[in-house]
């Protein structure tokens, strides 16, 4: 196994271990926290169904965003869901055979690539053109937009300039996820491509990317409106009133 | 008129330029340590202040989820940046939503985050420090925890949370807002925000049955503490004595005697708001709403009914169930605690209020929605019933009825820029320039329609519309409460009115 082979195999296992107990620790957190009081953003649904479908149209539409901001809302909807069928078109390296949607999705994916990468410069245009925008925008801002963006064209250089050696990369993958390590092709996008998705993954927990499972926490979005029919409470609130009503 | 510039009206709203720093100087005054000390607070700053605020921060992020979830996930996507009304009235970056909560953020990231620990100038992490502090204590009262940004915000992340943890990180540290905390002691000596101790409500009522009576020929009761009535009024303490909202009184004391339903206010919880929320003080806020109970308790009643208060609504429909129910002493037919407007528009849709709209014919109304009511709370048991509910009454009693531009009403409303504890008059530049989206979309309908008047369901809007609609070329007296619209209109069985109309008819 050369040294490359070497050192990526060792990168992914750890990036992997990291990002997953990483969100999973941060998880653990937004979950134990408790939330003492309904703060829903009413009007809220006053159904579970209700919230379900609110986080849904929030998660997939970006409802929210869309009434607040048509640019913002234009070039995130086109990097997210860019993303999303990009990801899912990768699913081809890590399944044999490859399942048949999959492989339904591939010539979409393909250009969804596109798509990411013109909604994240999209986005990073805004950090620079819109005032506000600029004002708010720490360094790690822009580097966590251009770390996608190198993802993005590292890739797209596989797929239109020099292509990989896909099936050997096949075999690098499935030899990553059945723990017998086989030789990853050494040229210079998909080196690129793979260094930056590892960091990516790495960074993942200690950053803002932590939005995407921290939305689901989110009170102001996951509550229904019933506070009047039921009584809300929690364990650390009950300190507080029994020393209360003992005074009454 | 004042010392500052008025911000102008645009025929359409501009968002402005960013400007830094140009509105560092306001801050509110501080409370001295006769006003900290009942509310369970240091009167000044202790020496290991930094140590007790990273403390504090660190308890706060563990009670609550909506702290470290909304500390955690902002992306600086920036949709909330032209969404809040202190922005767009004073250009300050700092009143961008995103740029408040960075105030606290970016010392959370410092003492609480991997990023922040190692790599602090990356991720935009500062160090505590007194300069730190002096920002969270001017910035953090230009927020005044409406809401706003939190319906634009895709993770719907709330500022006024943060702003409410940051205050109670300032309490903690000796640092306390003088008209909030001097108020919620009031409220624990005197019953109320204002201070108006029993024998001055008891004559207050007493003058207004006398006038109302004056009016209309009939005897109309504003009952205190009377045990065994059906419902505890709670309403806010300005409905009695000041104008617009005492007018709101007079409408709801006109109404419950039309209905035959017999009410009382309590001495002990003359007050509807609670300030405990503005200061993020759930054990303050529990406190105030614990008196409701007691007073609900010691009368006898069977429901409580709570008056035209913004805030005060908020705490009642979304926290009173949580911070002193359960209320299973009270008549479940209804439910705990209901808005005046429920009630009154319930009896409008039974047919049995007599309205006369004519009596209304002088004004061309449109409503201001409270930002509290509409992004805080509900009404109806339905989705959105706090935007229906009032506007059906409103129209019930006026002929003419304009809503304001849409992206400024219901959910999408302002704040009318005094809310959240900010109504004080050391924050006078704060809150006329706050005010000025909702004057702008005002003069929208008064140039449209010829909108003559401005109701509103909330205390707080009522007062800082009073003083502020002057500097805006309007009069004080364009606010009106909506009862008092219903006050107006009704037709009481038995009155002067009544015997005027019928014979009119015959």
């Amino acid at each position: 196994m050369t040294l490359v082979t070497t050192l990526y195999v060792g990168l992914f296992y750890a990036a992997t271990i990291i990002l997953v107990i990483g969100i999973a620790l941060r998880i653990k957190k937004y979950a134990q926290a408790p939330a003492p009081l309904k703060i829903p953003t009413m009007p809220a649904p006053r159904t579970q169904t209700g919230v379900v479908m609110r986080m849904f149209r929030e998660v997939v539409f970006f409802e929210s965003l869309f009434r607040a901001n048509k640019w913002t809302w234009l070039f995130g909807w086109l990097f997210h869901f860019g993303l999303l069928l990009v990801l899912l078109r990768h699913l081809r390296y890590f399944t044999e055979p490859v399942w048949f949607w999959v492989n339904w999705i591939q010539p979409f994916g393909k250009y969804a690539a596109f798509a990411m990468v013109i909604g994240l410069l999209g986005l990073w245009g805004r950090r620079f053109l819109v005032d506000r925008v600029r004002y708010i925008s720490t360094p790690s801002d822009h580097l966590i937009l251009a770390l996608l963006v190198g993802i993005g064209l590292s890739g797209l250089g596989m797929t239109y300039v020099a292509h990989t050696d896909i099936v050997a990369l096949k075999s690098f993958v499935l030899g990553l996820m059945y723990f017998s390590p086989q030789p990853l092709p050494a040229d210079l996008f998909l080196l690129t491509h793979l260094a930056l998705v590892a960091l990516l993954m790495i960074i993942f927990p200690i950053s803002k990317l932590m939005h995407a499972p921290g939305v689901f926490f989110s009170p102001t979005r996951n509550q229904t409106d019933s506070s009047r029919e039921r009584r809300h409470v929690t364990p650390w609130a009950q300190p507080v009133e029994a020393v209360q009503s003992g005074k009454r | 008129m004042a010392d500052f510039e008025v911000p102008v009206l645009n025929e359409y709203p501009i968002i402005p330029k960013v400007k830094e720093g140009v509105m560092a100087h306001s801050s509110p005054f501080i409370a001295a340590e006769k006003f900290q000390t009942p509310l369970g607070y240091p009167g000044e700053l202790p020496d290991n202040w930094k140590e007790v605020a990273i403390d504090k921060m660190g308890e706060l992020l563990g009670k609550y989820r909506s702290l470290q979830v909304f500390l955690d996930i902002c992306v600086h996507c920036g949709a909330c940046t032209d969404k809040c009304h202190y922005y767009l009235g004073t250009s300050d970056a700092k009143n961008m939503p995103v740029a408040r909560q960075e105030l606290l953020r970016k010392v959370y990231r410092r003492y609480f985050t991997f990023a922040g620990k190692y790599f602090p100038k990356l991720v935009g992490a500062i160090d505590l420090s007194k300069e730190v502090l002096d920002d969270w204590y001017s910035y953090f009262h230009q927020c005044s925890q409406c809401r706003r940004c939190s319906v634009f915000c895709p993770y719907g992340i709330d500022t006024a949370e943060i702003s409410m943890a940051a205050r109670e990180i300032l309490d903690t540290v000796g640092k306390g807002q003088k008209y909030c905390n001097e108020i919620i002691g009031k409220v624990f000596v005197v019953g109320n925000n204002l201070g108006l101790p029993e024998p001055a409500l008891r004559d207050t009522l007493e003058g207004l049955e006398e006038e109302v009576e004056e009016d209309t020929g009939v005897k109309v009761r504003f009952p205190l503490d009377e045990k065994g009535a059906e419902v505890l009024l709670v309403t806010p303490s300005a409905d009695f004595f000041a104008e617009p909202h005492v007018d709101g009184l007079i409408g709801y004391g006109k109404v419950f005697h039309e209905a035959g339903v017999s009410w009382t206010v309590s001495s002990k919880a003359s007050e509807a708001a609670n300030f405990g929320m503005f200061i993020g003080s759930y054990e303050n806020m529990r406190r105030v709403a614990l008196r409701i109970r007691e007073a609900a308790e010691e009368l006898g009643v069977k429901r409580i009914i709570f008056g035209e208060c913004g805030h005060a609504w908020r705490v009642a429909y979304s926290f009173l169930n949580t911070l002193a129910g359960p209320f299973d002493f009270l008549d479940p037919k209804y439910p705990v605690p209901q808005h005046i407007c429920e009630f009154t528009n319930n009896l409008i849709k039974e047919n049995k209020l007599r309205l006369n709209k004519e009596e209304n014919d002088h004004m061309k109304l449109t409503f201001h929605d409270s930002c509290n009511v509409a992004r805080g709370a509900g009404m109806g048991n339905v989705e959105g019933g706090q935007f229906t509910i009032p506007r059906e009454i409103i129209k019930a009693c006026c002929n003419y009825f304009y809503d304001m531009p849409k992206d400024t009403i219901h959910d999408a409303t302002f704040c009318c820029g005094g809310g959240g504890g900010l109504l004080t008059d050391d924050l006078m530049e704060l809150r006329v320039k706050g005010a000025q989206p909702r004057m702008e979309a005002l003069k929208r309908v008064t140039e449209d329609h010829g909108v003559t008047n401005l109701a509103a369901i909330c205390a707080i809007c009522k007062s800082q519309f009073a003083k502020t609609l002057p500097y805006y070329g309007f009069t004080m007296d364009q606010i009106v409460s909506v009862h008092q619209l219903v006050s107006n209109a009704i037709v009481l069985k038995g009155s002067e009115q009544e015997a005027e109309l019928d014979g009119a008819a015959e």
